[in-house]
């Protein structure tokens, strides 16, 4: 059989091909980082400007979360913020813990993301238990469900620090606040139910949301191409077949959602130390639904979608600020039109139509030179 | 008869061909059944498949055929009866588990990863057999490397077999409806299976098409040296490549044997076509 | 009594859940979509009611009727010009596109209403007094709306010939199509009736909860969302049973567990259904066939 040079020819072709999609976004990524990063160390960038880059980072990373849950697992979650917060004020509650003992903000801030996103992680473990056994809309429900669990049980929660060491008390009656904590002299309470976090310590920087974005990008684009991203997205195409050739479809199903929750809780934990102070009303509903916006208009399953969307879409309403109340009227109205003009398939096919005609003259020197080239 | 029985008394009513009988079956079933609320599906079935046989499940529309191999694959959990596959039970065991125990199997509407290449849903198909952990498969060493190279060379190799090389890297919703159903078998083979399962293999298919299915399916069997089980309404190919046939009526066989008893049976001409008047 | 007067505002409140779930229901039966801006149509039968009965001053009766009108005719548009082009499309694409939609309608709130509480005069007034039990006669009122659009609905969806066209199309558009069904124009009226309804929950709440705002409609509008998830989604007597024991929950939760807790507990209380029930307590389960 001829087929050992097929092999070694096909197998070196896929991967080159692969590799070349990959490494187009990670190109995009660290090209798009060096021109803000010029822009802003040459004053270029105005103050509120500046202020937006590690929120877009975030929303970037959580974007990349979640279209690790809708893309490629091809499960709706409502309630990704969920697990933005726990990473968030786990990540507060570390940060603040080593504040005392490790001087460096660097390593304070990598350790805060790691302890956010472990504690994601482990929330998203035990949501995943019921949840990954629905299906469908029943399925998108429960995880809307738990977003908003999430919420009010961090709304309740109280925490401070002293000597002695964490002191955590839950409100649920709504009558207790930081002074039930009975913290030593010299104690400071972090969390303070409704009013969330207050007089954390601001050590998130744009390199480090780059970074996060990178390592973000690179587990899921890793994971796509291997036997476990596979069984993924088998599990995603046709449940039945994937369990016919032998797939435990619950564990796959698992880890993505856990390793979903763990990047998301990452995002989250830097969001957390981009500000002084925050409240778990931040990552309600509308912040789940802010962030599936992102994946779907950037495209199910793709990540450089994700990156593009997540930042012109969360640009764009800030950047319209001068508009007031007009802008997220615009932004709905541009919202719907989208929706309508990428899905509706005789405006898809029209759009296909003209753009085809546009682009025949290119296409045909295209084509030859790559016949030529396959020959 | 004692419809609660679990346990297997004797391989039952072997129809296995004489190269097989030397050696221990690769499936047993014995008095499988199932109920739908009341309503029983599939009754009293039992058979003994060789190591090598190739045999056959026919019966009219809605005999329970397929219910018999979602028995079989536990997609369904059976009401009753026991299968003894490769000498070990399966009661119990999800699909996935019985899939590595070694039943693989095709389905009669075509169920491919239809969104990822050809070669992919090869590769999905060895699932079991590539070694590749969770760390590996986002930390890329060089194990990773040398797994998926295997893996390719591997899934080329059974895509080989078909013929089917030059469309490794297209998607697999894609191709032409034969192509698809081939597809399937090979992913099937890809799980090394002890037993394959066919659903309807022939269907929608011409007859040049289900004449070279015919010889794949021998092909399939001297090759890798697996039993292949395959539901059919095409009667020239299940008696052209069957050796053991059963045949299903209303959940219930009414016959067991070669082609030739199977033709001259009067129970199976009944069920077919109806009662001869004058007879 | 204090038991049963939680019971009581329990059972009000789960009555305006359970109109807003009809709606849900009846149209997540037929077009199989989540109509996240269903909620937001309450706002407006609100605002609606409100603006007839302050700007224009019209009659308290008169007000619900005008408010009705202007949400079935909005129901209707949206359909037409947000939804429709939509149909062959993922539910996903669908989905975003009803998030579209309630960003539209509470933006457009806010821009004509401001996002300063109005406070809503409610259109049944006074208490019932009887052996130590004070009870609304809104509560009443409420209830007794409640089991009158539940009754009628049922009567409308089994009787008459729209209705069974809409029973129809929810089981199989293409079929329904080729049996001379006027898909579309069966879809619009399922919009209509579910947009009049969430009117009528829009009056009602604002005369229980009188404060008025543009997202005065959201979390009623998830909330009976998730009522009509808790009952079986596409069953009518599911919204309505889901709704009744939403509302029952609610209230005990607030009484006796937690305030701040309530919603966590009414979510919680889903999941663990769902995971006992999958389809929820009357949806019929699906499986797939192999």
């Amino acid at each position: 059989m001829s087929n050992k040079k097929n092999t070694a020819m096909t197998f070196g072709s896929h991967v080159k091909e692969l590799a070349k999609s990959d490494f187009i976004t990670y190109g995009v990524v660290i090209a798009a980082f060096i021109i803000v990063s010029i822009f802003s160390s040459s004053g270029l960038l105005g103050r509120k400007a500046a202020g937006l880059l590690v929120p877009v980072c975030c929303y970037i990373v959580m974007a990349l979360s979640l279209n690790l849950t809708v893309g490629i697992m091809g499960e709706l979650s409502l309630g990704h913020a969920g697990f933005m917060s726990v990473g968030a004020f786990s990540g507060v509650i570390a940060s603040m813990l080593l504040g005392e003992v490790i001087d460096n903000n660097v390593i304070r801030l990598a350790v805060a993301i790691l302890v956010g996103a472990f504690f994601a992680a482990i929330v998203g473990f035990l949501i995943g238990i019921p949840v990954l056994r629905l299906r469908g809309d029943y399925l998108a429900i429960v995880t809307l469900a738990f977003g908003e669990i999430i919420k009010d049980l961090i709304n309740c929660l109280v925490v401070g620090i002293d000597k002695n060491g964490l002191h955590i008390i839950f409100n649920f009656k709504g009558d207790k606040s930081a002074a039930d904590l009975n913290l030593a002299e010299g104690g400071k309470a972090i969390i303070k139910g409704a009013q969330g976090a207050t007089g954390t310590d601001k050590i998130a920087t744009f390199a480090a949301g780059f970074v996060l974005i990178l390592i973000a990008l690179f587990i899921i684009q890793s994971l796509v191409r291997s036997r476990v991203g596979r069984a993924i997205i088998a599990c995603r195409d046709n449940r039945i077949a994937a369990e016919s050739v032998g797939i435990d479809v619950m564990k796959y199903k698992m880890f993505a959602f856990v390793l979903s929750a763990a990047i998301a809780g990452s995002a989250g934990a830097l969001y957390g130390a981009n500000y002084s102070n925050l409240v778990a009303t931040k990552f309600d509903f509308n912040t789940s639904i802010l962030i599936l916006v992102f994946v779907v208009l950037g495209g199910l399953g793709n990540m450089l979608g994700s990156v593009i969307a997540a930042t012109v879409l969360y640009i764009l309403p800030e950047a319209l600020r001068e508009f007031a109340n007009y802008r997220m009227l615009i932004y709905a109205i541009v919202l719907i039109l989208v929706m309508i003009l990428t899905n509706n398939p005789r405006l898809v096919a029209l759009r296909e139509k003209l753009f085809s005609k546009v682009s025949s003259v290119f296409k045909k020197g295209k084509k030859k030179s790559e016949s030529e080239g396959g020959k | 008869m004692n419809k609660k029985t679990k346990m297997v008394e004797v391989p039952s009513h072997a129809i296995i061909p004489e190269r097989d009988l030397d050696k221990s079956p690769i499936l047993e079933i014995s008095h499988l059944g199932i109920d739908f609320g009341g309503l029983t599906a599939v009754d009293d079935f039992s058979i003994t498949v060789g190591r090598t046989e190739i045999c056959g499940l026919i019966g009219p529309n809605g005999a329970g055929k397929t219910t018999v191999f979602n028995l079989l694959t536990n997609v369904y959990t059976p009401t009753r009866g026991a299968i003894i596959l490769d000498g070990k039970s399966t009661a119990g065991k999800s699909t996935a588990q019985v899939n590595r125990m070694g039943i693989a199997r095709t389905f009669q509407n075509i169920r491919l990863f239809s969104n990822m290449s050809v070669i992919d849903n090869v590769k999905v198909g060895m699932h079991n057999s590539i070694k590749e952990g969770f760390v590996s498969s986002i930390f890329h060493g060089m194990g990773y490397f040398k797994a998926e190279k295997a893996a390719a060379e591997r899934a080329l190799e059974l895509l080989d077999f078909f013929g089917m090389t030059d469309v490794a890297n297209d998607e697999a919703g894609s191709l032409p409806y034969g192509a698809q159903r081939r597809l399937e078998i090979v992913r099937a083979l890809a799980t090394n299976p002890g037993i394959i399962l066919l659903d309807e293999p022939a269907a929608g298919m011409n007859p040049s098409e289900t004449a070279e299915l015919m010889e794949n399916i021998r092909r399939i069997r001297d090759t890798f040296q697996i039993a292949v089980m395959l539901i059919e309404h095409d009667m020239n190919l299940v008696m052209g490549v069957c050796e053991g046939i059963c045949v299903l009526n209303y959940g219930k066989i009414i016959a067991k044997g070669t082609p030739e008893e199977i033709k001259a049976n009067p129970t199976v001409i009944e069920a077919y076509l109806g009662k001869r008047k004058e007879a | 009594m204090e038991f049963l007067s939680y019971l009581i505002s329990g059972i009000s409140l789960g009555s305006v859940y359970a109109i807003i779930a009809l709606g849900y229901t009846m149209v997540y039966g037929i077009a199989k979509m989540l109509n996240f801006a269903h909620g937001d149509v309450i706002m407006v039968g609100g605002y609606m009611s409100f603006c007839a009965m302050m700007y224009l001053g019209v009659n308290k009766w008169l007000s619900i009727l005008i408010a009705m009108a202007v949400c079935t005719l909005l129901g209707i548009l949206i359909e037409a010009f947000a939804y429709r082009p939509l149909r062959r499309a993922t539910s996903l694409a669908v989905l975003i596109t009803a998030i579209g939609v309630s960003y539209l309608l509470q933006n457009s709130a806010l821009l004509i209403w401001s996002s300063n509480p109005k406070v809503f005069p409610s259109v049944v007034s006074g208490t019932l007094n009887a052996g130590g039990l004070s009870v609304s006669y809104v509560s009443l009122f409420t209830v007794a709306a409640c089991i009158v659009i539940m009754v009628a609905l049922s009567l409308f969806i089994s009787k008459t010939k729209i209705g069974k066209a809409m029973r129809a199309c929810s089981e199989d558009k293409d079929a329904a199509r080729l049996m001379g069904i006027n898909v579309n124009f069966t879809i619009s009226v399922t919009f209509a009736i579910g947009s009049a309804l969430a009117a009528i929950a829009g009056v009602l709440l604002c005369s229980s909860y009188p404060t008025l705002t543009p997202t005065t409609g959201a979390m009623p509008g998830i909330k009976a969302f998730t009522a009509a998830v808790f009952g079986g989604i596409g069953s009518i007597p599911g919204a309505f049973l889901g709704g009744i024991l939403l509302g029952i929950i609610e209230s005990f939760a607030k009484a006796y567990i937690s305030t701040q807790l309530s919603n966590s507990i009414v979510f919680a209380v889903l999941i663990v259904v769902l995971l006992v029930r999958p389809a929820g307590l009357l949806g019929k389960k699906i499986t797939e066939k192999v």
